[in-house]
């Protein structure tokens, strides 16, 4: 007999599995779920052998595009992606950092155009590995843990 | 592809600077020719700058361009809360050319990418100004015949001085070797010295400004150690007396040593040594003019015979 589930499981959608407990509400709100109608399930603070605590969240009947969802490697580059069909993981993904960031972060400079017009942010990621981003305008450089989501 | 707009000295690669400093050469011989005849040129200072201005509009007026444009803000519609885009794509129905100096940082680069016309940054915030680094680099080539190999030590604010780290980046395809000379609380920012790393350029760290520092160099860079960059007053005093050259300082230097400075000067290169042969600075300054009426041309496509 496996355990219990600590949250329900899914007949067809995307299981977000594995992210980072302080990342969860940021996901939600990259990924605009506040906005679906679908039925969302959030964990938070779950056993994780692997993490100690993590959260976890399902959606149901939804399919995420690649660029709608790698728009969360920002702040949790190591979640696992579960896309569920009939109860069955048919495919399991990755998120990957995309080389552009547009309009998901604001720039740490308050000197910079982007904080002073209106206009859409880009960053260009100079390192996936340690996430390191740089303004595409005024060329500032951001570590992973400096990042402000707009 | 020729670059359309100049916002980054990155923005050039090796062979743009050579045809710069070529174009920039025949400009020095006969700086006065028809070829802006017709056109108009917008200088857009939304802070005032007058050295760049003056540079920018004697290169456009001697290619007899017409300028329009504003030197200060205060007389420009951004005070009304006029967006940049606005101003830039009203400009832009009547200029062929916008030379644009901004306090913010990374507005050459949104304005650039708006502008119908070609831009030029004359200054962005503390982030690029090309033009001052593309003078430096023709200074260089002109008073060394060449940009290879050259032994350059660059002394002061290496911290803040943006002038310092555009020089290191156009240098860069040159194979230089940098003596960095500044106090401890102005020393090289660490990501230029993971550029030059990555380049394969040696450079070498001074505190003190040694002899040794100046007499391997074929161009000393002076540049400001300002009061307002320290966060610790003891230590500018300590150190405000440091990084100043005196003409004896030169007296084993290499012959063909220039003292380089972005200008203003203030202390930092005392009086006696303007009448030295080796102190270049004011016609650095000038070359100013001859490299920004190679760049706008350029920019523009017109061809300089």
């Amino acid at each position: 007999m496996g355990k219990a589930l600590q949250v329900a499981a899914l007949e067809n959608g995307t299981a977000i599995d594995h992210i980072p407990t302080d990342a969860v509400f940021k996901v939600v709100s990259l990924l605009q779920l506040q906005r679906l109608g679908n039925r969302i399930t959030i964990g938070n603070n779950l056993n994780s052998n692997k993490m100690g605590t993590k959260g976890l969240i399902k959606v149901s009947d939804k399919f995420f595009k690649e660029d709608e969802i790698n728009r969360i490697a920002l702040v949790a580059p190591s979640v696992n992606l579960n896309i569920i069909r009939n109860f069955e993981v048919v495919e399991k993904k990755k998120v990957v950092l995309p080389d552009e960031i547009i309009e998901i972060v604001k720039c740490n400079n308050p000197k910079c155009i982007s904080n002073n017009e209106p206009m859409k942010t880009i960053f260009h990621v100079t390192d996936k590995e340690k996430v390191e981003i740089q303004c595409h305008y005024c060329e500032v450089k951001i570590k992973k843990e400096e990042i402000v989501l707009i | 592809m020729q670059p359309r707009s100049l916002v980054n000295i990155g923005d050039y690669d090796r062979e743009d600077i050579f045809r710069i400093l070529k174009s920039a050469t025949k400009f020095k011989e006969n700086p006065d020719r028809d070829l802006l005849k017709g056109k108009v040129c917008a200088t857009l200072f939304f802070e005032p700058s007058t050295r760049t201005r003056l540079s920018f509009e004697t290169a456009v007026n001697r290619l007899r361009g017409r300028i329009i444009g504003f030197s200060d803000s205060a007389t420009s519609s951004s005070t009304k809360g006029e967006s940049l885009k606005d101003t830039i794509m009203m400009v832009s129905n009547y200029a062929d050319l916008i030379i644009m100096r901004h306090h913010l940082e990374g507005s050459a680069r949104y304005a650039s990418e708006i502008s119908p016309v070609p831009l030029i940054n004359a200054g962005d915030g503390s982030n690029q100004h090309p033009t001052q680094t593309m003078l430096d680099l023709f200074t260089i080539y002109e008073t060394q015949g060449t940009l290879e190999n050259l032994t350059v030590t660059i002394v002061g604010d290496l911290k803040y001085g943006r002038a310092v780290h555009s020089l290191i980046q156009g240098l860069s395809y040159f194979n230089p070797t940098f003596n960095f000379v500044a106090p401890e609380e102005l020393h090289i920012p660490e990501k230029y010295k993971l550029f030059c790393d990555d380049k394969n350029i040696s450079y070498r760290e001074y505190t003190n400004f040694s002899a040794e520092s100046i007499n391997s160099a074929d161009i000393l860079y002076m540049t400001r150690v300002q009061k307002e960059r320290f966060t610790d007053l003891m230590e500018y005093e300590k150190v405000k007396n440091v990084y100043v050259l005196h003409n004896e300082m030169l007296s084993k230097s290499k012959e063909n040593l220039k003292v380089l400075h972005p200008l203003p000067r203030v202390k930092e290169i005392s009086q006696d040594v303007d009448e030295n042969p080796k102190a270049y600075y004011f016609q650095q300054a000038k070359n100013g003019m001859y490299t920004r009426q190679a760049i706008i041309c350029d920019l523009m496509g017109i061809n300089v015979s």
